[in-house]
């Protein structure tokens, strides 16, 4: 896993406490509108998008930045690259 | 034999024009709102519209609008939900001694999990004071939670001033709206709540249908663990004509609400100054600050469930506290918080009024109220000497003072 700190985010979606699979449906739907090269933030407390999110990114051709911790929940950063979605 | 039904804060009947937004759902519209259809996409479309319509009636986005299946499971849902996200800044949550049971018996699961509780006094009327509760506060405080209106008692609480203190002092509010959506006017901006639960029922919707606004941005634990339903908040396959049932009342109690208040005051004025000519029977709840549609009293010497008898068979429907505690037998944890001794507490009568009551059904009901009165008092060991009213208090104290 790919740990970065500070990273500046154009967009954030905060589903903390949501149930799976939201990080997906929602991860799906705001890279949807973002402009290609900005970044998504996307709050969550559900371990399992530790494996989930990265895989979304190698399958739909998205950048995983990385992701961050907080107190009780992780940070995920998304890149839209460009010719996808 | 004439019926008339004053028990509008147990239930309410259906609108006719809710039942017919609700039956395509039962119908020929039975899709799950999940599949990816058309027949789903209708019940999709049909949820997403009533929740604009309660949307509408508290002033809200229709995002911050999360369906449930009644107005205790909104209770449970916003207590639990916000304690337990909020479980590591704080194990300290505020409510008063006038909620519902969704309300205190949440609290009490929360303090056997760990929490701490406050359960603010309330003065005769039933009013939290919002100094108290300012006065309450600790560092640990997460939540506070105080009902927008007893329906036992009818107070109307200072939730605005509530709010403001919580905001102030970074702590998430709730108040639940069950008996003042749809019957009085209810906005979430200018009320300053983060949370407000509702039902149906209360306003011509259907039973089985209840909302939580919750604002946006704001964290919350699920209740009812799942599927994505409601934004991942709220699992299981949502009862659609329900649902749609309860956008179709929103959207006519928003219309009719000014219409529907002014009938029942002019009704509850007249059934409170009626049944305070009756000797030794107080008003509980404020005499001003109260539910339009609401009259609530205690009557000396005689018990709420023998009045409610004999009441029916005369064709006229009330209760005795709320209508949990009254078929319990026991007094009402709320009119004893007011200081209403035990054994008045047993002589509970609320009236709730409706679109469907008249003038008629009032002066029915004044007629034949007095006489049930003195017959059950005849039979009432306690009623010798009954004309001296009860201690501290005798004839001509109309409104219970404590």
């Amino acid at each position: 896993m790919k740990f970065v700190h500070g990273v500046k985010a154009d967009i954030t979606a905060d589903i903390v406490y949501m149930m799976c699979p939201m990080h997906l449906l929602k991860l799906d739907e705001m890279v949807r509108s973002l402009e290609n090269g900005q970044v998504l933030e996307i709050l969550t407390d559900y371990d399992g998008a530790l494996e989930d999110i990265p895989q979304w990114c190698v399958r739909t051709g998205n950048e995983f930045v990385g992701m961050d911790e907080d107190e009780d929940y992780y940070k995920f950063y998304v890149r839209k690259a460009g010719n996808v979605q | 034999m004439t019926k008339c039904y004053f028990d509008h804060v147990a239930t309410n009947p259906l609108d006719p024009e809710v039942l017919n937004a609700m039956m395509p759902y039962f119908k020929e519209d039975f899709g799950n709102p999940l599949s990816v259809y058309d027949l789903g996409m209708r019940a999709r479309d049909a949820i997403e519209k009533a929740r604009t319509g309660v949307a509408t009636l508290i002033n809200a986005k229709p995002s911050a609008v999360v369906f449930t299946a009644s107005g205790a499971e909104a209770n449970n849902f916003a207590l639990r939900g916000i304690a337990l996200a909020k479980q590591n800044h704080g194990k300290h949550v505020i409510v008063s001694k006038v909620e519902h049971h969704s309300i205190l018996n949440s609290a009490r699961f929360l303090e056997k999990n760990g929490f701490v509780v406050t359960y603010l006094p309330v003065d005769k009327h039933g009013l939290v004071n919002p100094d108290t509760v300012k006065n309450s506060i600790t560092k640990e405080t997460v939540l506070i939670s105080i009902t927008h209106a007893s329906s036992e008692i009818g107070t109307i609480e200072p939730i605005k001033e509530i709010a403001k203190t919580a905001k102030e002092n970074n702590i998430v509010f709730h108040a639940d709206g069950v008996a003042t959506v749809g019957n009085i006017p209810v906005d979430v901006n200018d009320l300053g709540v983060d949370l407000l639960s509702m039902a149906a029922h209360q306003f011509y919707g259907p039973k089985g249908a209840g909302a939580l606004y919750v604002r946006e941005g704001l964290r919350i634990v699920p209740l009812v663990y799942g599927g994505i339903q409601e934004g991942g908040r709220r699992a299981g396959t949502e009862n659609v004509p329900a649902i749609a049932g309860m956008g179709k009342a929103a959207e006519l109690a928003k219309s009719e609400l000014d219409k529907r208040m002014e009938h029942s005051k002019k009704l509850r004025d007249r059934i409170i100054e009626g049944i305070l000519k009756i000797p030794n029977v107080y008003l509980t709840g404020h005499p001003e600050k109260r539910l339009p549609h609401h009259a609530s009293f205690v009557v000396e010497f005689i018990e709420g469930e023998a009045m409610l008898l004999m009441l029916s068979m005369k064709g006229m429907y009330a209760a005795s506290g709320s209508a949990c505690s009254s078929k319990a037998l026991k007094s009402s944890p709320v009119l004893l918080s007011l200081g209403v001794p035990t054994a008045l507490a047993q002589g509970s009568i609320v009236f709730s009024l409706g679109a469907g009551n008249t003038v008629e059904d009032v002066d029915y009901l004044l007629g034949e109220f007095p006489p049930i009165i003195n017959r059950l008092r005849e039979m009432s060991p306690f009623a010798k000497g009954w004309g001296k009213g009860f201690e501290g208090h005798g004839e001509g104290e109309k409104c219970y003072t404590g």
